[in-house]
């Protein structure tokens, strides 16, 4: 997993390197590389019965995580909000 | 939205090909995912390095806001933790670690299907995805109950990007960089924290 980052880290560099040079193409490049993964992950996902019978539990337990995570993160951004809000603030 | 349609049905056909084993399956085995995420990472770097107008643009960030992603990453994991307790058959690090997606399904789902396997890379894709449509949603109604500071959180790693418009509309354009910087700062934490929370 620490190639997968190093790659991350040597392109920030290549990327600064090649400042002056404005490589429009790498978002479209980054797009089409996501999308190609996620299909390969979906192929690994379809060819494994046990994650297939089970998607439904799966799609469940993402949901519980994904409700906890945004409403944790709400809460603590509100506690931020309370101590840093503008004086001039009108409801 | 349009994004994360497309991006869906991607990961559809993909499913649907492994369902009827129309691909070849042994094409999985060469571990071909992995290095097309290095080169997905190494892409993703120079998009970063290219472009030094996004660092500059933070010495407008109000300094009072310079806590937001803290606040984010803190918020999060100790609601995934909390939801971790109800689910039974998940522990508490595989939790952490699709919360620390914060949105960004795409790199969160891939880099934990490489140390963790299909089944959790599903769980972190489709509650990722949800993250981000839960804030595309309910962003006015966080702003009125929480405050405007409220949907960049939710937004995660994806305020800078997909959530973006939605932010500004809801909190004001004096949000803007704010929401930029916290996008910036999260998509950078990612792949860390995902990482992290994996290997132990």
């Amino acid at each position: 997993m620490f190639i997968v980052i190093t790659c991350m880290i040597s392109g920030i560099g290549v990327g600064y390197l090649l400042r002056l040079r404005k490589l429009r193409f790498i978002h479209r490049l980054v797009l089409v590389l996501i999308w190609l993964l996620l299909f390969l992950l979906g192929l690994e996902v379809g060819a494994n019965e046990m994650v297939i019978r089970e998607f439904g539990s799966l799609g469940f337990e993402a949901f519980l995580l994904a409700v906890g995570g945004t409403l944790g993160s709400v809460i603590f951004a509100w506690f931020l909000w309370l101590t840093v809000r503008p004086k001039k603030q009108v409801q | 939205m349009k994004g994360s349609l497309i991006i869906l049905s991607f990961f559809a056909t993909g499913i649907l090909l492994g369902i009827f084993r129309i691909f070849p399956h042994d094409f999985l085995h060469y571990n071909v995912s992995f290095y097309v995420l290095c080169g997905l990472m190494f892409s993703v770097g120079i998009s970063i390095g290219n472009d030094p107008t996004s660092f500059r643009q933070f010495r407008n960030l109000n300094p009072r806001f310079v806590f937001l992603p803290l606040m984010t990453i803190a918020g999060t994991l100790l609601g995934v933790m909390t939801v971790s307790f109800f689910l039974k058959n998940r522990s508490l690090t595989e939790c952490l670690s699709i919360g620390s997606g914060f949105g960004y399904y795409s790199l969160s789902s891939i880099l934990t299907t490489q140390c963790k396997g299909v089944e959790l890379g599903t769980i972190s894709l489709l509650s990722n995805i949800m993250r981000e449509v839960l804030t595309l949603v309910l962003a006015p109604w966080m702003v009125r109950y929480f405050g405007k500071l409220a949907p960049i959180s939710a937004g995660g790693a994806t305020t800078m990007d997909t959530t973006f418009p939605i932010i500004v509309r809801t909190s004001g354009k004096d949000f803007a960089i704010v929401s930029i910087y916290h996008g910036f700062i999260l998509d950078f934490t990612v792949p860390f924290l995902v990482t992290f929370f994996c290997s132990l």
